[in-house]
């Protein structure tokens, strides 16, 4: 990745970010901290990694990508959007009656979802079915799921991890949008996970661990994953992540995991936005 | 009918599986550790390319289904009917039924029938629960024939489908000339005093206490209702407009089910006096089929005594 590729990327996650906040805003409701903390990854999968039309979104051989924390929502609604699947103007009708945009990703609402999602725990299963289903129909894709850190408690997520490594999907990517904290509070105190490595490890999945807030660790993982690819092993990237990445007054702040920001504090973050698009651009 | 061939559903939808395999290459069977007892086995056998077997991880297998219904395949899914609707029902109404997926849950080992495994798989409950699902159908065969037709036709409709299977061999009752059609119940006995309407495997002994009814100068008209969702509303309102009385005949709970869908119907467009036979808020236990299906007035002497006190009083 060059200089100006990073820079494109770190000004699109900043817009992804500006949408998120505004997007949920104006809906009054909507998960931004944990959409702020998969911003980056999102804004690398859709700009650099992932196979996909927005002109045709249900091309059978495209990659697949299963949001299965739901509830972010409006993070995968910014990247669809920017990325030409719909109209940036209307991610400002997130959650309201009669807009397409709903509260958690609908397959059958929204151009670009290959998944409904939002009951935690669910969508690494559907990826798994797309996974393995591409290898009965001979296709040759990826499909990519995100989950988060407090869905690790969920027993349906080590039913699929167990089912991917059985049935060698190496062509699923899995990654975990470690931010620590759900909505009771610390995800170690709540219901810890860790080992997340040693335990996805055990179950036969190929394991790396990043900063998911750096686009060269991101690329890393990425690559990690098509070399995994050679072999028979699903791929897993922990992505520490902060929550409420980007907004001072958010970050690590469990408060913001399903809240939105009020006008004027929305309006305070997309100033100090405003301060790292410039810092980007240099100027 | 006891000179009657007996076959158990299952093994009619293990064995129509296989032929639609050999015709269709899009249709995925997935099972959880019940492979043989569910007869998707079979299929298994033959397209052991096309067979998953998920493990002892239902609600998984239910997610899984759905993806590979994004993919455009079919998926057969089977497990026992507890393991089939009650324990993934989230996972069956999140992922397959919002996103209307075109994923059919088959399921064996339904209702009391089970028989001595006892109260934790005797599953009375999934016509009640995959009732409940937006647009998702809900059909139970009553013999071999009618079972193979269902699997049929499931795998031509597009969307989400459950069907429950009995685990008990019970008698053929239809011939080869039966058409079944999803949504469409059947007369099989006409009759002008009351109707009884019946969905699975106590269709024949439904037909038998109309036998028993008629000695005792009750006219009964039998209908066999294979699908309980949707359910054939005309029929239901022909049969209370021209009998005056109902009586729903069912191996799963009054609470949810046939019985209840028909009151529905009926208390919305034509009320009548409608008697629900089915397992009274109670659970099972171990014994017998035979005798389970007695002791929960399942079987012909039941219905025709409790139908009789019914149109009597």
């Amino acid at each position: 990745m060059t200089h100006e590729e990073k820079k494109e990327l770190e000004l699109f996650a900043v817009d992804m970010r500006e949408d998120i906040l505004r997007s949920t805003t104006a809906a009054g409701s909507g998960h931004p901290g944990g959409s702020l903390s998969a911003t980056d990854y999102l804004a690398y999968l859709y700009n650099k990694e992932i196979n996909v039309d927005p002109k045709n979104p249900k091309k059978t051989d495209r990659d697949r990508f299963v949001l299965s924390k739901g509830h972010a929502a409006p993070a995968l609604y910014s990247v669809l959007a920017r990325k030409g699947f719909f109209p940036v103007e209307d991610l400002i009708n997130l959650r309201k009656k009669n807009c397409y945009l709903q509260g958690h990703p609908s397959i059958n609402h929204t151009p670009g979802i290959d998944m409904s999602t939002g009951s935690l725990g669910q969508g690494i299963s559907a990826a798994c079915g797309m996974a393995k289903g591409s290898k009965v129909l001979g296709l040759n894709i990826n499909v990519y799921a995100l989950l988060g850190d407090g869905e690790m408690a969920e027993g349906e997520v080590w039913e699929a991890v167990a089912f991917a490594a059985h049935y060698k999907l190496e062509n699923l990517c899995i990654a975990v949008d470690v931010n620590g904290l759900q909505i009771d509070g610390k995800t170690s105190d709540v219901m810890n996970s860790e080992p997340l490595d040693k335990r996805f490890e055990a179950f036969g999945c190929k394991v790396i661990r990043i900063n998911g807030h750096n686009f060269d660790e991101i690329e890393n993982a990425f690559k990690f994953f098509h070399e995994n690819k050679k072999g028979t092993q699903p791929t897993v990237i922990l992505m520490n992540t902060i929550k409420g990445k980007g907004v001072s007054f958010m970050e690590n702040e469990v408060g913001w995991h399903g809240k939105a920001a009020k006008p004027a504090e929305c309006e305070k973050a997309i100033a100090e936005l405003e301060i790292a698009r410039k810092n980007i651009l240099g100027c | 009918m006891a000179d009657v061939k007996k076959i158990a559903t299952r093994d009619s939808y293990g064995a129509t599986l296989v032929e639609l395999g050999r015709i269709d290459k899009n249709i995925v069977v997935l099972d959880a550790d019940l492979a043989g007892s569910t007869k998707s086995g079979m299929f298994g056998k033959e397209f052991p390319d096309r067979f998953f077997n998920c493990g002892i991880a239902e609600q998984n297998m239910i997610g899984v289904a759905a993806g590979l219904a994004t993919m455009g395949l079919i998926p057969f899914v089977s497990t026992f009917a507890m393991f089939a609707a009650c324990r993934p029902y989230e996972q069956i109404r999140n992922s397959v039924g919002y996103p209307h997926l075109n994923v059919k849950i088959c399921a064996s080992h339904g209702g009391i029938s089970v028989g001595a495994d006892g109260a934790s798989h005797q599953c009375c409950e999934d016509f009640a629960l995959m009732r409940t699902i937006p647009k998702m159908l809900v059909m139970c065969p009553s013999d071999d024939i009618e079972a193979r037709q269902m699997v049929k036709a499931v795998h031509k409709y597009d969307g989400p489908c459950y069907i429950r299977f009995a685990r008990s061999a019970t008698p053929v009752y239809h011939d080869e000339n039966y058409k079944f059609e999803i949504g469409k119940g059947e007369v099989v006995v006409d009759g002008a005093d009351v109707a009884i309407i019946a969905t699975g495997i106590v269709l024949p002994e439904a037909v038998k206490a109309a036998e028993i009814l008629n000695s005792k100068g009750i006219s009964a008209r039998v209908i066999n209702m294979g699908t309980i969702k949707p359910l054939d509303e005309e029929l239901v309102i022909k049969a209370a407009k021209e009998c005056g009385k109902i009586v729903t005949v069912e191996e799963h709970t009054i609470f949810g089910g046939l019985g209840e869908a028909v009151c529905g119907v009926l208390s919305e467009n034509f009320p009548v006096p409608v008697k629900r036979i089915g397992i009274n808020d109670v659970f099972g236990f171990s014994a017998d089929a035979d005798e389970l299906m007695k002791h929960f007035g399942l079987c012909a002497d039941n219905i025709a005594d409790t139908t009789e006190n019914f149109v009597k009083n």
